[in-house]
């Protein structure tokens, strides 16, 4: 089946992408994908890919969001709606296990059952492909697997759909996890409208990938003129990155700058009000809560999302050990770019840009590191020193990067 | 544990001060827990539903209303004397409520212009929360309360646990909640990430922007707020009148809406030399402030430049 697709893939038409996601809930899958609700693209479960959202795009800035009309009817232009797949994979309340006490006053404890959730995933951006693996490792991998995430995501069908249309926040190219898609997929797709008409190109990552686009409707084969059109597009997009961190080694670089006088200034402007985190689809912390009901008979125990933007966060004996905002900024900073590598192996960001987009003052997270690395290379602070930053916008960055003495690129809105 | 029946239930007790009554409605309108709630405690004095008082002492006093007159101060010290555990509840008790907004202004003058008769009104110049007279154990914020908050405070109360009422923003139940943030999105004021969590999320979940119902959150910053409002398009009274609703007297709040005041009002003195001749923008704050003023909220304008005041 996949033999005959050739490497290039197959070509579906929108009659086939409505087909997938018949086949998906045929299968007894949940089909969840981008629909537009509340003036946003958000995620929720589909019937059909009526739902999806065909002909609207999104113009994205620090703390900005708004929807527009896009002239060519394309269903997946659009990028960092308020929502990533940990809402589904993770959600913000689970229930862990309850308990009860008898009238002999003995204790029944009752853990919570593996969800029993079949999950396909319709339009996972590459950046979002990368954070579900980053969230792989830190849920399921070590002693703190978490069984509801390992349950929900174990049967997961993804279909992951290439960029084409990056956002001005997106800064997935300097990460190394965009604009195309990494490992991962089930079905990978790259949309390309254009005036041979509205088609994806289709690619399966595994063997039911495979096995699902055999049984879509395709279109005539055009001789690889279409998968010439994608990898056009998709290269295209990694030109088109409205954001990017400086091109070092970050760890090193948040390392060094732990008494760097810029946590002071964005501390001043920052809310605390922990929607960065929030909207992260790499952040997995929680808190615990206990309840128990009037009778004192039954307690159950929830797992609730939390951030350490929370005062109570990090309260010990004492009081909390981050009482201040300058120490909250620093330690979401420092971990998602700089610890997450000791614990995780990788970096906790996959720049996507949902906290430079979310974050109702705009605080942005490469604008805030360009400003770390420039303090860090002689004090000359926030930007506007003229010391040459390039405009190299979409620098490829390894894992281990170009040590500290690379040119910095100036964030599209430095001050 | 057997033989609970014989044991001591707690005396709960539920009062009164300067109040709408709304927070104590609230403990009726839990039907559905009120039958367990009265196996496990005594509801020894609840005027609201019951006008036989039983003497204190009280192991707990739920306490709704602030102090507005000198009675009002002296019952709540008695109030305290006869309670084991005194948990204040809704915005009167712990912030001063609405009726703080005297403390903004003269209340001789209040007296004179609203009573046919202002000889008979006692009253004190300021509405006061509970916590400026005698020490609580426990503040319930919320303009009313929310009703399974206080449910969790009873409960918590009766297993001898803290209870767990979160004390960060509103943005954090607007994200769990998943709603899309009426700030980014549409441009609409929102007092949520100053706000105490507590209600949901309600309003943003309804495209409306938070109005500060449960007051400050534990770490507000108003400094980084009121420039985001202002580039929503509210203007310096609209955001004196955001901060001066039901927590006005909250330290938070009434310290960010007096700077705002006197940031007007320094404003409106530069302009006012500036019409005798200076430059007309003299007082203007940096940034284009008063252009996005005149702009309604949740315009869908430009808003360029808004992390700087
Ligand atoms: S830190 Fe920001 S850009 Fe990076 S993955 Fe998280 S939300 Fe996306
Ligand atoms: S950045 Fe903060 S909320 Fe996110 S994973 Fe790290 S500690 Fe948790
Ligand atoms: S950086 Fe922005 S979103 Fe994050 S806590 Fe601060 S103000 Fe909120
Ligand atoms: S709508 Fe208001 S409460 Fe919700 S995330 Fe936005 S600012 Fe916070």
């Amino acid at each position: 089946m996949a033999a005959t697709d050739g490497a290039d893939g197959a070509v579906i038409g929108t009659g086939g992408l409505a087909a997938l996601v018949r086949l998906l809930r045929e299968r007894g899958r949940t089909v969840v994908g981008p629909t537009v609700r509340d003036g946003a693209v958000v995620l929720a479960e589909l019937e059909s890919a009526d739902e999806l959202p065909y002909g609207w795009g999104v113009e994205l800035e620090a703390g900005r969001y708004r929807l527009r009309r896009r002239a060519d009817g394309a269903a997946f232009a659009h990028s960092a709606g308020p929502q990533s797949w940990k809402t589904f994979l993770y959600p913000q309340r689970v229930r862990r296990w309850s308990a009860d006490r008898g009238p002999d006053g003995a204790l029944a404890v009752a853990a919570e059952p593996e969800p029993a959730v079949s999950y396909a995933f319709l339009g996972v951006r590459p950046c979002d492909l990368r954070a579900i693996a980053v969230q792989d490792r830190v849920l399921t991998g070590g002693r703190y697997a978490d069984p509801d995430y390992r349950g929900r995501r174990a049967g997961a069908f993804l279909v992951a759909v290439e960029c084409t249309e990056p956002g001005a926040t997106c800064f997935c190219a300097s990460m190394g996890s965009g604009p195309g898609a990494g490992p991962g997929y089930d079905l990978a797709l790259t949309e390309v409208v254009d005036a041979d008409g509205h088609r994806f190109l289709a690619r399966p990552g595994t063997d039911e990938g495979a096995e699902i686009l055999a049984a879509l409707p395709r279109l005539p084969a055009d001789g690889g003129a279409t998968a010439q059109a994608a990898r056009t597009a998709v290269a295209g997009a990694a030109d088109r990155m409205g954001r990017s961190m400086p091109p070092v080694d970050l760890r090193a670089l948040l390392r060094g700058t732990l008494e760097a006088d810029r946590w002071d200034d964005v501390a001043a402007r920052c809310l605390t009000c922990g929607n960065c985190t929030m909207v992260c689809p790499t952040c997995f912390c929680t808190a615990p809560e206990d309840v128990t009901d009037l009778t004192g008979d039954h307690a159950e125990r929830w797992r609730v999302w939390d951030s350490c933007f929370d005062l109570e966060f990090s309260h010990l004996a004492g009081g909390p050990v981050r009482s201040s905002g300058r120490s909250r900024y620093r330690q979401w900073l420092t971990h998602k770019l700089g610890t997450w590598h000791d614990q995780f192996g990788s970096s906790g960001c996959v720049g996507c840009g949902r906290c430079i987009v979310w974050c109702p003052v705009g605080i942005d997270i490469t604008e805030e590191v360009h400003a770390l690395h420039a303090e860090a290379r002689g004090g000359c602070g926030a930007g506007g020193c003229g010391c040459g930053a390039a405009e190299d916008g979409a620098a490829e960055v390894g894992a281990g990067g170009v040590g500290a003495g690379g040119p910095g690129a100036a964030p599209g809105t430095g001050p | 544990m057997e033989g609970r029946e014989q044991e001591h239930r707690p005396r709960l007790a539920v009062w009164k001060l300067a109040s709408c009554d709304g927070c104590q409605l609230t403990l009726l309108d839990c039907e559905d827990e009120l039958l367990a709630l009265a196996g496990r405690v005594e509801i020894a004095h609840f005027l609201e539903a019951s006008s036989a008082p039983g003497p204190g002492p009280y192991d707990l006093s739920l306490v709704e209303g602030s102090v507005t007159t000198a009675e009002d101060a002296e019952r709540v010290r008695h109030i305290r004397a006869v309670s084991r555990r005194l948990v204040t509840i809704g915005a009167c008790a712990t912030a001063g409520g609405i009726q703080a907004l005297r403390n903004f202004a003269d209340v001789e003058e209040f007296r004179a212009a609203v009573y046919a008769r202002p000889e008979y009104v006692a009253t004190l110049a300021t509405s006061t929360p509970v916590s400026a007279h005698v020490p609580v154990d426990f503040e319930l914020q919320g303009c009313p309360i929310d009703r399974g908050q206080l449910l969790e405070v009873l409960t918590a109360h009766l297993a001898g646990r803290k209870p767990g009422i979160p004390a960060h923003s509103v943005c954090f139940e607007c994200k769990r909640r998943g709603t899309t943030c009426v700030t980014v999105a549409h441009g609409t004021p929102c007092l949520g990430p100053v706000t105490h969590a507590g209600c949901g999320a309600l309003c943003p979940a309804y495209g409306r922007g938070c109005y500060g119902c449960f007051g400050p959150s534990d770490s507000p910053n108003l400094r980084a707020l009121v420039p985001l409002l202002r580039s929503d398009g509210a203007d310096r009274r609209d955001v004196v009148r955001l901060l001066r609703t039901f927590n006005a007297a909250a330290p938070a709040f009434a310290e960010a809406s007096a700077e705002v005041e006197a940031s007007a009002e320094a404003e409106a003195s530069a302009e006012a030399g500036a019409s005798a001749g200076g430059p007309a923008e003299a007082g203007a704050p940096a940034g284009n402030g008063d252009e996005n003023g005149t702009e309604g909220p949740g315009e869908d304008g430009p808003r360029d430049g808004r992390s700087t005041p």
